[in-house]
């Protein structure tokens, strides 16, 4: 997976092979939910569930994915005796492909380097069944792909029967071969022709009980990891599609703002190195024999624009209609209380791949080739654009080089396949890194305001408001989730994003009354969601409350969440962290302990850190300790890795990453302005602990952010004596911007 | 257009390029050398970070005159064969990459400070700048001290 480039042929030599091999294609299990009856419920003591503790955004995703979960994954077994699977995933750095290998190698009885994943292109006939995101890849495949595998090794091991006249109960498999009683050995390799020609209705299998696991839930290295370390792994732009030359685009000096002339076309398409140039709705398009000379030619365009559609917006105005769009809380302070309000700035994806893509568009087809999380879509954008049937525009998914969100989006792909269109050949489109950041999505800005009041050492009333710039969801799950969640009678008759809101935030406290509700505000700017969506800025100012409130209440800020927790799983992880970090140690003037906890995608998590802050304009979180329990972990090795994600991103858009709105653009356009941490900003002392299997297997990829943006800020909190309310908390302009 | 001779990755190779145009374009749209990638162009992401004459340079803002009759050496051209370099080797033990796009450039820098350091502390390791946007700095950093313990 991911060395070769993905090559039009090789799905009609796959064709070939489907008719000779065994191939399986098996139906998923019917997803059955308990509605009501939740672990939460049962133990919830003051507090009523909130609809995300009843059906969350991964349980709607599954549900509306069922209809097609039958015709996922395609299991082929090839004469070597490889198994391969192409994926409707994808790959964005997630690991994703290494646990699914996993559980194919552990169902086979195979070793894991004879499991070869790839990644599907677009198949629109699995409607929502080809989405990456929510943390639900592995919520949704885990059941398929046992099943699938599964049912191919007791194909294999009744082609291996019949064979040797020998009842398949008496088989058994082990490193890829069926083994008879006697000792007669048949590679797998070797039996798929005959297995692939056995009726289908004789035989029935059942994944194996998960007691017999030995390889899932091991710690397992990446499956793609010696490709990416031998510079072997292909991204988008490394593949030799046949004439596509490298195209950049000059962008407006404001978000969304269009071409009204090109005033040196001429001189620029004399430039050295320059092929051909193209108006295009988003800009002015260059095509030429390198990179190098296109960034030179796109430098050389002048241009006159016209206006974008927030030119007169900046940080302030912005933050002021967000305020103004949080409603006053309901409950009046007639107790105790504590009352904040936060502010979180704009924030890039910033994957270090740019927006890019391949696409060659000739006048009856087209074909593209991208890193890309929901490629349907992608299909249907891309043939809207170029009034082509969607059948006729093919779409492969590339591995990604990073996404946090940005590439649930095709902008990149359907701006390469209308220069495509529009220069008649085909494209290599690559964003430079400054567009990417200024003109690419970015997660929104929100502001928060939460009223707790308490008495008597129990909280009465928990009270969160947010505002948000509005998120952008068209990538896919629309009307399908929020067709779900309305059913729900705690849901009621929402927007999509309030929908999703609600099937993604919850308070994992006993805290008595609990409303969280969100407000949008429309602004025509590009957005997306970023790993962990609302849950990064709404839990994260939670639990920054939450260890205010333990402070008025005259708790310590573990024995308080201890407290107020609403189950054991959940205390569990949090004392882990406790005991592990050694909470509550003496630590030097300026330097602090800080803890987070935070409960999504049927896992929780815990985060520990310490903070030295002796230099305040340079804080630096030095150690964390963090603790998850992931219901049932596929590959321990992989989840720490994500959390270590996740703990950085919250390192950084805590302390320093942000984006500044001026005037309708993001002045921030590199890394040396958008301050994403480096290793100087990264801890020296990193510990990461799995909690053992308890149950089914719950999400992980953005699961790290809002505990440990909480953890980050009450130890910056308790390092410096402040109450941090607006993040990221040094957010100045300590750069010239580039010009527009 | 001027002609340039140098070596990639032990190779010769002889392009005709403007002497302006940045080695990372040569290497990638000319020559079909895609280990180093583009992060941002004006030597700040260092996602392609390769080596000319063993020391460390990033390609994006190195014209390609410079390379004229030097050495250049690209993740491709760490390894000896099949038998990986003992950074690349730590890199795998601690299942370093994520996505992998920043990685070789990540282990280039690696490659060169233990070049010049063989022990090298925590500043020095903190004073490499390449970004990682998935954020495994900390196993980056266990993956250089393990690859210098062993070299």
């Amino acid at each position: 997976m991911g060395g070769p480039a993905p090559r039009s042929t090789r799905h009609e030599e796959g064709a070939v092979d489907r008719r000779r091999f065994l191939t399986v294609l098996v139906a998923a299990p019917t997803l059955t939910l308990a509605l009501g009856a939740t672990t939460a419920s049962a133990d919830a003591g003051s507090s009523v569930p909130q609809p995300a503790d009843i059906l969350d955004s991964g349980d709607a995703l599954i549900l509306a994915g069922t209809p097609t979960a039958h015709l996922m994954l395609v299991l082929e077994v090839t004469e070597s005796g490889e198994v391969r699977v192409e994926l409707p995933r994808a790959e964005v750095g997630q690991g994703i492909t290494t646990a699914v290998a996993m559980l194919v190698a552990e169902e086979l009885d195979l070793p894991l380097r004879k499991v070869r994943i790839g990644l599907a292109d677009a198949r629109p006939e699995l409607l929502l069944n080809q989405l990456t995101g929510g943390s639900n890849s592995i919520r949704s495949l885990y059941d398929p792909v046992r099943k699938a595998a599964a049912a191919a090794r007791a194909r294999l091991v009744a082609a291996a029967g019949e064979l040797w006249d020998v009842p398949a109960g008496r088989l058994v498999t082990r490193d890829g071969v069926v083994v008879s009683p006697d000792g007669r050995r048949a590679t797998y390799g070797s039996l798929t022709t005959r297995a692939a020609k056995l009726p289908l209705s004789r035989i029935t299998a059942r994944p194996k009980p998960e007691s017999e696991h030995k390889l899932v839930g091991t710690a397992t290295s990446r499956v793609d990891a010696r490709a990416m370390v031998t510079g072997q792994m292909r991204y988008a732009l490394d593949l030799d599609v046949p004439g596509a030359k490298p195209v950049m685009v000059r962008r407006p000096p404001t978000i969304n703002g269009t071409v009204r002339s090109v005033r040196n076309e001429a001189a620029v398409r004399g430039m050295p190195g320059v092929i051909d140039l193209a108006v295009v709705p988003t800009g002015v398009a260059v095509m030429g024999e390198t990179f190098g000379q296109v960034i030179d030619a796109v430098e050389a365009l002048e241009v006159t624009w016209n206006a974008g559609t927030v030119d007169a917006l900046s940080d302030a105005g912005i933050r002021k209609r967000l305020r103004a769009a949080v409603p006053p809380p309901a409950v009046p302070p007639l107790t105790d209380h504590i009352e904040a309000e936060f502010d979180f700035a704009f924030v890039s994806h910033a994957p270090l791949e740019t927006n890019c893509a391949i696409a060659d568009v000739r006048k009856d087809r087209a074909e593209i080739w991208a890193s890309l999380k929901s490629p349907i879509i992608a299909q249907q954008d891309v043939a809207a654009a170029l009034g082509l049937p969607e059948r006729r525009v093919t779409v492969h998914v590339t591995q990604g080089g990073g996404s946090f969100g940005r590439k649930l989006f095709a902008d990149a792909a359907v701006e390469a396949a209308r220069i495509s269109k529009a220069m008649g050949r085909p494209v290599k489109l690559m964003w430079s890194r400054k567009d990417d950041m200024r003109h690419g999505r970015a997660r929104p800005a929100s502001h928060h305001k939460i009223r707790v009041t308490h008495t008597r050492g129990k909280v009465l009333t928990y009270e969160h408001r947010v505002a948000a710039v509005e998120t952008d969801f068209r990538h896919g799950v629309g009307e399908f989730l929020t067709a779900t969640a309305t059913r729900l009678p705690v849901a009621g008759n929402m927007s999509f994003a309030q929908t999703v809101f609600h099937l993604t935030v919850k308070v994992p406290y006993r805290f008595g009354v609990v409303t969280e509700s969100l407000n949008e505000v429309p602004l025509k700017m590009h957005t997306a969601s970023w790993r962990s969506v609302w849950s990064a800025n709404t839990r994260g100012a939670e639990e920054i409350i939450v260890d205010e409130l333990a402070r008025e209440m005259g708790k310590d800020p573990v024995a308080f969440r201890r407290e107020f927790l609403k189950t054991a799983r959940q205390r569990a992880v949090l004392d882990k962290v406790a005991k592990e970090g050694n909470w509550g140690r003496d630590m030097p003037a300026g330097c602090a302990q800080g803890v987070g906890f935070h409960d999504e995608y049927k896992s929780c998590t815990a985060c520990l850190v310490e903070i030295d802050a002796r230099n305040p304009s340079r804080p630096r979180v030095v150690k964390a300790v963090i603790a998850a329990d992931v219901g049932r972990p596929i590959n321990p090795r992989g989840l720490e890795a994500q959390l270590l994600g996740g703990l950085t991103d919250a390192i950084s858009t805590t302390l320093r990453a942000g984006l500044h709105i001026d005037r309708g653009l993001p002045l921030e356009g590199s890394y040396s302005q958008f301050h994403y941490a480096r290793q100087q900003d990264s801890p020296t002392n990193v510990r990461i602990f799995i909690m053992p299997a308890n149950g089914e297997p719950g999400g992980a990829g953005e699961l790290g952010v809002p505990a440990a943006v909480g953890a980050i800020a009450n130890a910056y909190a308790r390092a410096t004596g402040t109450k941090p309310r607006s993040f990221p908390i040094d957010f100045d302009v300590d750069f010239t911007p580039f010009p527009r | 257009m001027p002609r340039y001779t140098f070596s990639v990755n032990g190779k010769t190779v002889a392009v005709e390029a403007p002497a302006d145009l940045p080695l990372l374009w040569v290497l990638r749209d000319r020559l079909g050398v895609t280990g180093p990638k583009y992060g941002c162009g004006i030597d700040v992401c260092k996602a392609c970070t390769s080596h000319l004459d063993g020391k460390a340079i990033n390609p994006c803002v190195v014209p390609v005159a410079e390379a004229q009759g030097r050495e250049v050496t690209t993740i491709e051209g760490l390894a000896e064969g099949d038998k990986l370099h003992p950074v690349q080797k730590a890199w795998l033990e601690q299942d370093v990459a994520q996505c992998g796009f920043c990685q070789p450039g990540q282990i280039m820098a690696a490659v060169a400070l233990l070049r010049e350091t063989k022990n090298p502390t925590d500043a020095q390791i903190d004073a490499i700048q390449n970004v990682c946007r998935c954020g495994t700095y900390f196993r980056i950093r266990e993956a250089i001290k393990s690859a210098a313990a062993k070299m």
